[in-house]
């Protein structure tokens, strides 16, 4: 079976501009990819976010006064769509977060995948093994 | 010969990105390789037809054209393009237009990607 990883890196703010939430669309649609593949094709999505990116997960978003959709319901959707989901831990507590105020997971949606914060050099590690890299 | 998956999320006016993006194009149709195209976020604006040449803004729909007919795939994001006010009539002859999953699609059979980011 043919699968290509594809890493997806966010850096970019929220609602700053567009990039954080076309990275969160474009890695969600891996999930109807297959119907332009062969049978034993496959993309697989890797979403990590570094840097000021890090403030996309955060929990509680309200984006009513935009009246937009949240980046976190995105980021429950992509859990919720197995998507593995790197936070990194260097730029978390540089940041001053904590595990509480990011989005570790999204059971509300009945999703089984968590959030993980991770070093770096493990978002390196899987930027490595990744056969494309899509920087956002 | 190699295929060239090329992501474009930069804006027409504004930045000079897209325009480097079909200048790599250009170069890589010239040396025989196939390359996809893709337009998403504000770089959908490449799609739509009609646009007016002035000496001070980028004007591509005529090289982009000549590409096109040449053989290069060019497809804009769907979603992102209704949501700027591109309709399927406002597309320039010979570009598609198709949802996200194309992209990801493309870049699984391409042999380089260069993703080229947005503002």
């Amino acid at each position: 079976m043919a699968i290509k990883k594809i890493s997806f890196i966010v850096d970019k703010l929220p609602y700053k501009g567009e990039s954080s939430r076309l990275a969160l669309t474009h890695c969600i649609a891996s999930q109807t990819v297959e119907i332009h593949l062969e049978d034993d094709e496959n993309v697989e999505p890797v979403l990590a976010f570094v840097g000021d990116g890090v403030l996309n997960c955060l929990k509680n978003q309200d984006a009513a006064a935009y009246g937009v959709s949240t980046l976190e319901s995105h980021i429950k959707n992509a859990l919720l769509t197995d998507i593995k989901v790197l936070i990194c831990e260097e730029d978390v507590k540089r940041l001053g977060l904590s595990e509480d105020a990011l989005i570790m997971d999204a059971e509300d949606l009945g999703a089984d995948m968590t959030s993980q914060i991770v070093p770096f050099s493990e978002i390196m590690a899987e930027m490595e093994s990744s056969v494309h890299l899509m920087y956002f | 010969m190699s295929k060239l998956t090329i992501g474009c999320f930069s804006s027409l006016v504004g930045s000079m990105t897209l325009d480097f993006a079909v200048k790599l194009a250009e170069a890589a149709r010239k040396k025989g390789h196939d390359v996809d195209m893709w337009l998403s976020g504000n770089g959908t604006m490449l799609s739509k037809k009609g646009q007016r040449s002035f000496k001070d803004y980028s004007s591509l729909e005529k090289t982009m054209t000549e590409l096109v007919a040449g053989g290069m795939t060019v497809v804009a994001c769907e979603a992102c393009a209704e949501a700027r006010g591109f309709h399927k009539e406002d597309l320039i002859d010979g570009f598609g237009r198709k949802s996200m999953d194309w992209y990801l699609a493309s870049c699984f059979g391409a042999d380089r990607v260069l993703h080229i980011g947005g503002e």
